[in-house]
């Protein structure tokens, strides 16, 4: 039954995968109305934007065109930079494998002072204390990336001197000095994350903390930290693991600019050039990429909290 | 007997609408978070209107006998690579992202409602594409959709208020979608209907108003989140353009200069801090009385 469950979900999100990659497509083919144009630019001879067109095939018909793409893009032929004249799939490639380096040190950091938060926040709710950690989560939340990182790259790089400025570690670096290099980049998404999942646990405890087996529990005896252990903590953190693969998706967004600060070679550094470089195949499949990786981590997500959930695993059978 | 049945008869007349208002003004002037948020609103508001005119020193002129001087009774908050004043500067650059993030968010609002209204109404096949595709979008961050967008089509001011407005539209239409699904198995809807009213005098004089104070929660709230893309996408040169004073553009130029002029750049980043913040409160505050 957790089979069927799963190729069900998997199902629905290649669906909208597949949606997805129209919607890139088009948005790399058919927004900049003429590719070889926006490409070479407004003083480029009208005979080399026809012939850039013709090399690079836009000026097939459109369904032609997305076929020939998604259906190399699929097998991992993601098609020809037209900045690096090399294929794309190596440099987005290299470039998530370091991404994934820095979202790991983040939700390394996060998930568990989010967490903290949260229970904290829902064992004095409705206090002062619940109220300001609430607002600060929600206002760290909305600050964008950039700015959190300039005010800590002030602090631990430039007064402090703690950590360097840029994610660039020196060549054969190991992992512990990676780590280093990283945990400055690490913070912003730290920050901007700590609200959301606080929120979702607080809500989480709260409901338990008020439900009947919670009152049960302390009625027939048990020590406060058993209910909170086996009773509280186990129902609460559920909610918390989906809201937690849903942030991968923000998290591809913060990269863009985190990584362009920290001078970071990851996927959104790479998206980014691209964008500025009107690199379109680079950029779709960057984008594309990251739905990917966003669908992955929503389907293993839903599997997970169906495993740890007995109740959701018996209702999808 | 008779007086009690009255009094009975008084406190089952429903409250009239007036005194839900009364309540509502009520709860906003209670609420510290609305009027703080609405405190730091309202000045940078009026820095965005009247701009140079308030400002202690020209943000525009050059001064390169005084380059990156730091704070000082002459410069509160220094001067910049070109000897410009920061703290001129700051108040000039409330106004491009004061103009640029609302007229994007109310882009979205009016598409999104009214594409909210036409899916949540009529249900069926429309509701499902339109479900699979705001799915599919989803998937994305949306300064990733933001940048691919405007990378096609150009950047300018114009450009970033219709790329994010349009980014915003299906997500404003789901949040009015669910609201209007809670509406259409009413009374007054289908009474609307048996006097033989037409879909859109349904959608929009029906049931518009009883969804509207939704939107305008989900504006405030995509307002934030505006002012949060426009600031970033600006920072990376994907949003408003030099020569505006706009502090993303201000933080972006002088980012290099953060280890030895920390004043270059700390300003302009607690202004955006303060104005997100800011919405961000008023936003708790107004969701708070809607709910009251």
């Amino acid at each position: 039954m957790i089979l069927r469950f799963l190729t069900r979900r998997a199902l629905l999100s290649l669906i909208t995968l597949a949606i997805l990659s129209v919607i890139v497509f088009l948005g790399g083919q058919l927004l900049p109305g003429d590719v070889g144009r926006a490409v070479l630019g407004p003083l480029a001879d009208a005979r080399a934007v026809a012939l850039f067109d013709h090399q690079v095939g836009v000026d097939r018909p459109l369904a032609i065109q997305y076929w020939d793409w998604i259906s190399h893009f699929v097998v991992g032929d993601m098609g020809r930079s037209f900045t690096f004249r090399a294929p794309v799939a190596p440099f987005i490639g290299a470039a998530l494998v370091n991404s994934l380096k820095l979202a790991a040190l983040a939700f390394v950091l996060v998930v568990p002072i989010g967490i903290a938060g949260g229970v904290w926040a829902a064992l004095k709710v409705g206090q002062w204390s619940d109220r300001g950690l609430v607002l600060l989560g929600q206002s760290l939340g909305v600050v964008p990336e950039f700015i959190s990182s300039i005010v800590l790259i002030l602090i631990f790089g430039v007064w402090l001197r703690w950590l360097p400025m840029s994610a660039d570690w020196p060549e054969g670096a190991g992992p512990l000095t990676q780590m280093k290099y990283l945990i400055l980049p690490a913070l912003p998404l730290v920050l901007v994350f700590f609200g959301y999942i606080a929120r979702v646990a607080r809500a989480g405890t709260v409901e338990a903390l008020d439900a009947d087996y919670t009152r049960t529990a302390v009625l027939k005896g048990l020590r406060m930290s058993t209910v909170m252990r086996r009773h509280v903590l186990r129902n609460a953190l559920l909610p918390t693991i989906t809201v937690v693969a849903s942030l991968l998706g923000y998290l591809a967004g913060g990269l863009v600019v985190i990584e362009t600060l920290f001078h970071y070679r990851g996927i959104g550094a790479l998206i980014y050039s691209a964008a500025r470089s009107k690199d379109f195949p680079m950029l779709e499949a960057g984008v594309l990429t990251v739905g990917a990786v966003y669908a992955i981590a929503s389907v293993l997500a839903d599997l997970l909290s169906a495993a740890l959930n007995p109740r959701l695993r018996a209702a999808r059978a | 007997m008779s007086a009690s049945a009255d009094t009975i008869a008084r406190a089952a007349q429903p409250a009239p609408a007036r005194s839900l208002a009364r309540e509502r003004w009520n709860a906003a002037c209670r609420s510290p978070t609305l009027i703080a948020g609405l405190i730091i609103l309202a000045f940078w508001i009026v820095c965005a209107l009247f701009g140079a005119d308030i400002t202690p020193r020209d943000p525009y002129a050059d001064d390169l006998l005084a380059t990156l001087s730091p704070p000082s009774a002459a410069h509160w908050f220094g001067t910049d690579q070109l000897g410009r004043d920061i703290f001129s500067r700051v108040i000039v650059g409330a106004r491009d992202i004061l103009i640029v993030a609302p007229l994007a968010t109310l882009l979205g609002t009016v598409l999104g409602t009214a594409l909210g209204l036409c899916i949540g109404y009529f249900r069926g096949a429309l509701d499902d594409v339109a479900g699979r595709i705001i799915e599919a979008l989803q998937a994305l961050p949306l300064v990733i959709v933001a940048l691919m967008a405007l990378a096609a089509v150009g950047t300018s001011n114009a450009t970033v208020v219709l790329v994010i407005g349009f980014v915003f539209t299906p997500l404003i239409a789901r949040t009015v979608r669910s609201a209007v699904l809670n509406e259409t198995d009413l009374d007054y809807v289908a009474a609307a209907r048996l006097r033989g009213d037409g879909a859109l005098a349904i959608m929009f004089i029906e049931i518009l108003p009883n969804v509207l104070p939704i939107a305008i929660v989900e504006m405030t709230v995509r307002l934030g989140y505006a002012i949060f893309f426009v600031a970033s996408l600006s920072f990376i040169g994907f949003g408003i353009q030099p020569p505006s004073a706009d502090w993303g553009i201000a933080i972006a130029e002088n980012y290099s200069l953060i280890g030895s002029f920390w004043w270059t750049v700390l300003f302009d980043a607690a202004a955006t801090a303060s104005l997100v913040i800011a919405v961000n409160l008023v936003t708790d505050g107004l969701a708070a009385v809607f709910d009251a």
